[in-house]
């Protein structure tokens, strides 16, 4: 699948965006940040504008992005849809959190309420992302049961990533935000070596034979394109080149995504708990996301391919 | 609206493709194209149209295959591709607009151009490879079974088909509502094995392709004749001493 900047950017900056709302939200409610005003301002203002850029950048994709609002309509069937109510919905909770954080300096009582339900809103918004992959049949390494939990843990993990940043930058950390990042590295690293094995060992459920229904005979090949030009079907699923170097570029989302940042964390946790080790695992966990997240489009394969001979 | 029908359709219309007699001419492609570049599609936008680099949108594609490759049975199979007007559309399910529709009272599946927002997931939820983006428009097309031609009332009754149908040299091409159990598609697929691409898929596709029928064995095929010897250039006495050595 051709992996288009736009959606790459969408995903992992919307996710991380998400996760540190989420993680802010639960800490203020909880009394693990103190409702400091210039933090409210500072953490839930990072955590939106990763959001929104993504939300936005998502659009830019589009044939006919001013028909954008459209897309809110059919949330009955389309897990798209559903994305974009649930993205839409979950700001609600998040201003009046906002309102509480930064303008009254207080998180309990009605803010607290508000904050349960940033978490929920950005359980189900990253949670219909993933859907809008995993129900697509006919790339069999996103309609995977992994797929979903790769994309809610990693948001959850790069969000508590930025969430430590924050929390040194403020002299508001607390050993127990790394142990918590370390633990979602931990998850989130499990689960895509999980997804990895399982789009592996996994067979097509497809073959030209099948595809063409021509499997009395012992085989099929293609002898003559329908065209000798590439068509949008091959520029868009035909996409071939990460597929050569997966290895290696699964090899960098290893190191980058995890191993990296896992060390500062740990160092952090032995006492190196400086606001400069936590810029390098952010930096590093974004090379590593970008990476995971290019590979993931990159190395689905579509079984409109077969017709041509391809994988799938 | 982008949930299916709930109730299934009063007709089902759809096509036969008969992989036993396509020749592989591609004039149902071009014809399509013809046909679908004005009315309800237009227009079916092609870029770079005469020069390298062209890309288009086209709604049938004719692929060949070599089946049996080595075999005694082997043969090129042409094989015309275009939308398959499936019972279980994704593509229609996915869609975030209500743009992609499938017609509650004949089952043809439709994309309504004034909503559709070009977001490519439609075409990235079918196994078939059914949907192109028209780039220069901005949004999905799709095969309609001519639905402007089919039911166009302006022309003679015989020429309402869709217009890869009414082309096609070598009769491979059917067209009729397969919930009439007379109708010829619904014979064709009974009396010859119709069948569905990709049946794994789930889509449950309406459109039926025809087996090629099995080759004729080695027993009964047609020999190839034996050569004659070449001897009309021999003048009189050389041809009459070969008639006396060959007998």
């Amino acid at each position: 699948m051709h992996p288009a900047a736009s959606v790459i950017f969408f995903t992992t900056a919307s996710g991380a965006g998400y996760g540190l709302l989420a993680l802010l939200a639960a800490f203020a409610a909880t009394g693990g940040l103190p409702a400091d005003r210039w933090l409210g301002f500072v953490g839930l203002g990072l955590a939106v504008s990763l959001i929104t850029a993504g939300l936005l950048s998502s659009t830019f994709h589009l044939g006919r992005p001013e028909r954008a609002w459209r897309a809110f309509s059919q949330w009955r069937s389309s897990w798209l849809s559903r994305e974009g109510v649930a993205a839409v919905v979950a700001y609600i909770p998040a201003a009046v959190l906002a309102l509480g954080w930064i303008v009254f300096e207080r998180a309990d009582g009605a803010y607290a309420a508000a904050a349960a339900l940033v978490v929920v809103m950005a359980i189900i918004t990253v949670g219909c992302t993933g859907m809008i992959y995993a129900s697509l049949k006919p790339i069999r390494q996103w309609h995977s049961p992994w797929t979903t939990p790769v994309y809610l843990t990693l948001a959850a993990y790069t969000g508590s990533l930025l969430l430590v940043g924050l929390a040194l930058a403020f002299g508001v950390y607390r050993p127990l935000m790394a142990e918590m990042a370390l633990a979602l590295l931990i998850l989130g690293a499990l689960v895509k070596t999980g997804y990895w094995r399982a789009v592996d060992s996994e067979p097509p459920r497809s073959t030209l034979a099948t595809a063409t229904g021509l499997t009395n005979f012992s085989s099929v090949r293609l002898f003559e394109a329908p065209h000798t030009e590439e068509n949008f079907i091959m520029r868009e699923m035909g996409f071939q080149i990460a597929r050569k170097h997966a290895q290696k570029l699964r090899v960098i989302t290893a190191l980058a995504l995890f191993l990296v940042p896992g060390v500062l964390l740990a160092a952090a946790l032995a006492g190196a708990s400086h606001v400069f080790i936590a810029l390098i695992a952010i930096f590093s966990a974004t090379l590593g996301i970008a990476t995971e997240r290019w590979l993931f489009f990159a190395e689905a394969t579509h079984a409109s391919m077969l017709y041509y001979s391809r994988a799938a | 609206m982008t949930s299916l029908p709930t109730a299934p359709s009063p007709k089902k219309l759809g096509l036969v493709v008969d992989l036993d007699t396509c020749v592989g001419c591609h004039a149902c492609a071009t014809n399509c194209k013809e046909w679908n570049a004005g009315g309800h599609s237009a227009p079916l936008t092609d870029i770079n149209a005469y020069q390298a680099k062209q890309r288009g949108v086209w709604f049938n594609r004719v692929f060949s295959y070599e089946a049996g490759g080595g075999d005694a049975n082997a043969r090129t199979v042409h094989f015309p591709k275009n939308c398959l007007h499936c019972e279980k559309p994704d593509c229609v399910t996915v869609c975030p607009t209500g743009a992609s529709y499938k017609r509650a009272e004949d089952g043809i599946v439709l994309i309504d151009q004034d909503k559709c927002i070009g977001c490519k997931l439609c075409s990235w939820a079918c196994p078939y490879g059914a949907r192109e983006l028209d780039e220069d428009v901005g949004v999905m097309k799709k095969c309609t079974l001519c639905i402007d031609k089919i039911y166009n009332t302006n022309l003679p009754e015989e020429d309402r088909v869709p217009a890869c149908v009414s082309t096609c040299p070598s009769k491979a091409r059917h067209f009729g509502d397969f919930n009439d159990p007379n109708s010829s598609v619904s014979r064709l697929t009974r009396e010859r094995g119709g069948f569905d691409l990709m049946p794994e898929s789930g889509y449950r596709p309406t459109s039926k392709y025809l087996p090629p029928r099995p080759g004729k064995s080695s027993a009964t095929a047609v020999k190839p004749l034996a050569a004659k010897p070449a001897t009309g250039a021999a003048g009189p006495l050389a041809r009459w001493v070969d008639r006396v050595f060959s007998r």
